[in-house]
């Protein structure tokens, strides 16, 4: 959790919005909306960026967080940008939010039964395996993630890369609609 | 521009920029070259355009913010890579922060050299970012026209601002089929679709809001002047007999004499228009984002409504909560409401008003050999023609000028409001001279700001702009003087300008007529010679070097 530099209340502090945004998939977009979420002291918790069905435009997922002003003028300040096609904030109830996560920890050759084990509950895969590490990488929401992470803590966390969380609102709505 | 025109057929980007910017209606341009533009600087000479050579880069901003201000239309301003670009970066702030449509043409090095350090090189759409409405890197010849012609129309059409064009010197060498009749097609930018029109919903709520209110008030902002919203305003506060405030930006949206005009509100605006701000029950923002300086004026008032219009919705709120918030073009809404405007009489408001207790009596004895500025304004406003220009600087200056001009239904106050640029006079005077050559165009700045941009004389020497100047000289830089006396103790440091030089000297030297006035009674007399001169002409008044800002 990044630290806020702003004093807000703990409530506010943890509200996280999900903003989806559609933009033109040109050289220097992605500059122009980080610059204006630091210009603005928008606090970006994950951002992942992937191209959509048109090819000629790509899907950005931000995670930001601040309060209901904080988010009504990050969207309003996105819209103003020229590149940007179109932007919606999604409520939690009403999102499928996925994030891959890759994680290394330590594991002896005892202990790797145990950590099958682990994995197969969490519904998680092992990618790599040497003498001393295993490798193992699970996509899944933010709250079985961190279950996930919690879990592997004991046996020593080598390196973690977390990709940012994408979403699409659930049933048959869509960012256009 | 050929006449066989339909056919599409090769010629330089750096031609068919040219061509553009003709299609464009542009007839002057401000610029100063270098060695990464030259390929444009060589078709522009063969155009019909005019380009006016400033002195500093800075400067073809300012000055093609001042033409902007007075046309209504994008102005274009050029300059070449690295340093020249840099150079721009202000003007570019300037004109972002007061909403000028502006378009700015960069040269940039080869496209391959892009990213490699080279002479002359710099990230110039990267270190613009926060200050433009948008900005392109022109990689592709072919592009060229096309990215154009949404350069103008981004600039021109919503909530105006600068839109930067950066051109590597490759790319304007470099053949392109140009089409005159393909350039004027339709823009169609998917990202791009401003409001226009206010919500029929929003409009009826304003129409309720003004037909109940006892109390109105309309704060008058700089996007009145977008497309003259400026004249329907008037309409609309006479109609509904509805009392107008401004900011800076808005001061000459009403004239300054009218019997509803109360005066500029703020930090530094009239005690009469910031105890109305107080007073009124409907608070109606016109083309206004009331920053701080502005709305300081406004405390907590729980009662108070306030309608706000304007363009961008992200202004909508941003520093005060909108009862009725309506977005859309300024010029369209106060059409659409007023069709359905009530005729009201506030007989009572208006006394309320006149009857105002606080002191606003201007403080304005004469000195004996210094020249109480307020005074000197008011000499001013008796002489000034009815179709000018005042343009101010920043500082002291500005707000003498801002709250004791006068200035009729022709007149204009234009000055650097959001960004305070000091420097920013003499150039942006020189854009507005040659956007109305007709008017009356006077640059009135203090002796600080004046060596900002004193080489821009050069300029309206060169090109014959009858620019005027009055610089008022209190060898301080008066304003943060009067901060360091009031908020650090009177510890005055790095505000004293001894070492400046004699001003109508120097004018001298650029064979500019100019005179002294140290006595009030001088006045009269210098100011009718400035206003006759057939040339440029500046004069300098001694200001004491105590007078304060308000």
């Amino acid at each position: 959790m990044p630290t806020s530099p702003r004093i807000t209340t703990q409530k506010e502090y943890f509200m996280k919005h999900t903003i989806s945004i559609l933009v033109e998939n040109h050289a220097g977009v992605l500059s122009r909306i980080s610059g204006l979420f630091a210009r603005r002291g928008f606090n970006i918790h994950s951002l992942a960026v992937g191209v959509t069905e048109n090819e000629k435009v790509s899907r950005i997922t931000i995670v930001a967080e601040g309060d209901d002003y904080t988010l009504e003028q990050i969207e309003k300040q996105l819209n103003k940008l020229i590149d940007i096609i179109k932007v919606r904030s999604v409520k939690g109830s009403e999102l499928l939010s996925r994030e891959l996560m890759l994680i290394k920890v330590t594991c002896t050759a005892v202990q790797r039964p145990e950590l099958i084990a682990i994995a197969e509950l969490c519904g998680a895969k092992i990618s790599d395996v040497s003498k001393e590490t295993v490798t193992l990488e699970l996509s899944d929401n933010e709250a079985r993630i961190t279950t996930f992470e919690e879990l592997l803590k004991p046996y020593g966390i080598r390196e973690i890369a977390r990709t940012g969380f994408i979403a699409l609102q659930k049933g048959s709505g869509s960012i256009s609609s | 521009m050929s006449n066989v025109s339909n056919k599409s057929k090769q010629i330089t980007a750096a031609r068919a920029l040219v061509n553009c910017l003709a299609l464009e209606k542009v007839s002057t341009v401000f610029g100063y070259p270098g060695a990464a533009i030259c390929p444009f600087y060589d078709e522009l000479s063969k155009s019909n355009i005019e380009h006016i050579l400033v002195r500093h880069e800075a400067n073809a901003g300012h000055a093609a913010s001042g033409y902007a201000r007075i046309t209504g239309k994008a102005a274009v301003c050029i300059a070449t890579s690295g340093p020249g670009a840099t150079n721009l970066i202000t003007a570019i702030a300037t004109a972002y922060m007061d909403s000028i449509p502006m378009i700015c043409i960069t040269g940039q090095v080869n496209t391959d050299q892009i990213g490699k350090d080279v002479f002359q090189e710099a990230d110039i759409t990267g270190a613009v970012e926060s200050f433009v409405k948008h900005s392109f890197l022109i990689k592709d010849a072919q592009d060229l026209p096309e990215t154009v012609r949404k350069a103008f129309y981004i600039a021109s059409t919503g909530r105006p601002g600068p839109v930067l064009l950066d051109i590597p010197i490759d790319v304007l060498r470099t053949d392109i089929d140009f089409d005159n009749v393909k350039y004027m097609e339709q823009v169609d930018i998917r990202g791009y679709k401003p409001n226009f029109h206010g919500n029929k919903l929003q409009i009826k709520r304003v129409i309720e809001a003004i037909e109940t209110a006892d109390k109105p008030l309309i704060c008058a902002g700089g996007g009145l002047f977008n497309r003259e919203a400026y004249k329907l305003m008037r309409q609309f506060a006479e109609h509904a007999d509805i009392p107008v405030i401004s900011t800076m930006m808005g001061i000459s949206a009403l004239p300054t004499e009218h019997p509803l005009y109360y005066g500029m509100i703020g930090m530094h605006g009239k005690g009469i228009a910031n105890r109305a701000i107080n007073n009124c029950d409907l608070l109606i923002l016109l083309g206004a984002r009331v920053n701080d300086r502005a709305v300081l004026a406004l405390k907590n008032n729980d009662s108070l409504k306030v309608i706000h219009i304007d363009i961008d919705p992200a202004e909508i709120g941003k520093n005060l909560p909108a009862s009725i918030p309506v977005v859309g073009d300024l010029r369209a809404v106060l059409e659409q409401l007023l069709e359905q405007l009530p005729k009201k009489k506030h007989e009572n408001w208006k006394k309320l008003l006149k009857t105002d207790t606080g002191s606003d009596t201007l403080d304005m004895p004469s000195k004996t050999d210094k020249i109480n500025p307020k005074q000197f304004i008011n000499i001013l406003n008796r002489l000034l023609p009815e179709e000018s220009v005042i343009v101010a600087d920043v500082g002291q200056n500005q707000i003498w000028t801002a709250n004791n001009i006068s200035l009729s239904e022709h007149g204009r106050f234009i000055t650097s409001g959001g960004m305070g640029t000091m420097g920013y006079s003499v150039p942006a005077a020189i854009g507005a001279k040659k956007a109305a050559p007709e008017k009356e165009v006077i640059a009135i700045c203090g002796d600080g700001s004046f060596q900002m941009q004193m080489m821009e004389l050069a300029t309206a020497i060169q090109h014959n702009i009858n620019i005027k100047i009055i610089i008022m000289k209190n060898n301080r830089l008066g304003m943060v003087r009067e901060l360091q006396q009031n908020l650090y103790n009177n510890n005055c440091t790095a505000v004293n300008l001894d070492g400046s030089p004699d001003f109508v000297k120097i004018a001298a030297a650029y064979g500019i007529n100019g005179d002294y006035v140290t006595d009030i009674k001088q006045a009269d007399k210098a100011l009718i010679t400035l206003l006759a001169s057939k040339k440029p002409y500046l004069l300098q008044i001694n200001i004491d070097e105590n007078e304060k800002t308000m």
